[in-house]
């Protein structure tokens, strides 16, 4: 028996199941991280508080710099147990000083570990123009050179202006579990009834928003396990993946999600729930009244060219 | 204001925007200039079609007529509600209409938005809030989320929301307290077409935001917070 086969086979940790912190200390090398405005600051929320409302010592987001397999790359992770990782005024401001430092620093890469539920409604306007900063923010980090990943893959997915920050990056990470999208099927449903999205019906909610139909899509550009060393490997995998955003890019874009549009048309929506299964087959993809039983790894083999 | 009524105050008649749909489009002379107009109408709601559809303009703009100014007209009722849009992507036809606009931007392209009416949330953080400056109309409101929506999701009392709305500016949707967090540049009042001009004379292309709701009291923490970011050992 050679040593390889004597240690213990590694243990799969979800990256669902952990806390902002623990997924950035599996995620790196082992104590790499090196935080900035940690909880010992006690930087808080100055709105939660005249609602009574709990605040916390990070406010929901952690950030730092750390090394992925020796590279040096600036990390920030939200903290959906905390106000759904909502973005306050304090938390949207971390997350642009960060972005503003790789500017002036140049790590190889920021991974933003997202976890959101977009602008934290208890700060509400201050919210709204936080997200508007890191989204601004981001784009000139990637202006700069320095490439953005975003992973997914906490219980609270990644919505609202969260997601469409999410797809400013230039790499999205995403597990089978994670979900990306606007507005979140409860307030679908509050708005146009339990016949336009039955919140309930969780099947209908991952064929909608779930990783398999990111990865399908090309909305996500890795689809990995539940498994906080999957991500690792995807980030590292993608740490030069820069896109330099140019006209060329973003008429390819426009003609992607144009074709797209045109597959589904609003005048052929059954209202059925079967739509995400039509979309796949339109979009090429085989096997596609399988996809919800099948493993990552089958769908990941799935995706059209 | 209505936009017709907007559109001949700021360019005359025969100004060459037209409406289809919710959809406002069209190219002006303002000062001898050619500014490329766009925008949406009706309290529009903004899915993937128009998302779209304002994307295409400004890659037009971006390939036929470099340098050109951006003017976005802003009325909407916010992102599109539906499993439909969702289902499509909404969030990245959205991002891809913000980066289509901070391309531009970056082209030197002038890029100006203006809330005539109403903004909400989805709708505007990748049109008003993305160009490099956003101005308002004194009358114009801009909000999260309607009260009653947002009582349910944050779990607090309609009556607080109510009562908080009409005294904090973190809460209250007039475009006043936009301008005291830095949101918003400025508000066009009076003579309009003077107003357009100090905007395209004055907006910068740096993200000034977070300093301005510094200086004007409206939004303390948000420069020092990415300061101390940037400062930190």
């Amino acid at each position: 028996m050679n040593s390889a086969a004597l240690q213990a086979p590694p243990v799969r940790i979800s990256y669902a199941e952990c806390a902002a912190r623990e997924r950035i200390q599996h995620l790196v090398d082992p104590a790499s991280f090196h935080e900035w405005l940690p909880p010992s600051e006690r930087l808080t929320s100055p709105h939660l508080a005249q609602l009574g409302v709990p605040s916390s010592f990070d406010d929901g987001v952690v950030i730092g710099r750390a090394r992925l397999d020796g590279h040096t790359v600036f990390v920030a992770a939200q903290e959906g147990g905390f106000m759904g990782g909502g973005v306050g005024e304090v938390h949207g401001a971390k997350l642009v000083g960060l972005l503003q430092r790789a500017q002036r620093d140049r790590p190889e890469a920021v991974l933003l570990l997202a976890e959101s539920g977009g602008v934290r409604l208890h700060e509400a306007n201050a919210g709204l123009i936080a997200v508007s900063e890191v989204m601004r923010a981001l784009l000139d980090t990637r202006a700069a050179g320095i490439p953005v990943l975003v992973l997914i893959g906490g219980v609270n997915g990644c919505f609202g202006g969260m997601g469409i920050v999410a797809r400013c990056a230039d790499q999205v990470i995403m597990s089978d579990t994670g979900r990306l999208a606007m507005s979140g099927p409860e307030v679908i449903e509050a708005s146009h009834g339990v016949d336009e999205f039955d919140a309930r019906d969780k099947a209908l909610v991952w064929r909608t928003t779930g990783g398999k139909h990111r990865w399908l899509t090309g909305d996500c550009d890795a689809l990995v396990e539940d498994d906080v060393q999957a991500f690792r490997d995807a980030a590292l995998a993608r740490l030069a993946g820069r896109r330099p955003v140019t006209l060329t890019l973003l008429e390819a874009e426009h003609a992607l999600l144009a074709r797209r549009l045109a597959l589904s048309p609003e005048s052929d929506w059954p209202g059925d729930g079967s739509e995400p299964v039509s979309l796949w087959l339109a979009l090429g993809v085989s096997e596609a009244q399988q996809v919800p039983e099948l493993d990552v790894v089958q769908v990941c083999a799935l995706r059209p060219v | 204001m209505e936009w017709k009524v907007l559109a001949d105050t700021l360019f005359g008649l025969g100004h060459g925007i037209v409406a289809e749909g919710d959809f406002l489009h069209g190219t002006v002379t303002f000062d001898g200039q050619p500014i490329t107009v766009l925008g949406t109408t009706g309290h529009a709601a903004i899915g993937v079609k128009l998302a779209l559809t304002q994307a295409r303009v400004v890659l037009d703009t971006l390939a036929r007529h470099p340098g050109r100014t951006l003017l976005l007209l802003i009325d909407t009722q916010g992102q599109q509600l539906r499993r439909r849009d969702e289902l499509l992507g909404i969030n990245r036809a959205m991002a891809h209409l913000g980066m289509a606009i901070d391309l531009a931007r970056r082209q030197q392209h002038k890029v100006l938005g203006l809330v005539y009416d109403q903004a909400l949330s989805g709708g505007f953080i990748t049109s008003g809030l993305i160009a490099d400056a956003c101005d308002a109309l004194p009358e114009a409101e801009i909000r999260v989320m309607r009260i009653p929506a947002m009582a349910r999701v944050t779990k607090l009392p309609e009556a607080l929301l109510t009562s908080l709305s009409e005294s904090n500016p973190v809460f209250a949707p007039g475009v006043a307290n936009y301008v005291a967090m830095g949101g918003i540049r400025a508000l066009w009042r009076d003579d309009l077409p003077a107003a357009l001009r100090d905007a395209l004379a004055n907006a910068t292309r740096d993200d000034q935001r977070a300093l301005a709701g510094a200086a004007r009291g409206g939004r303390r923490l948000a420069a020092a917070v990415a300061q101390r970011v940037l400062d930190a050992p």
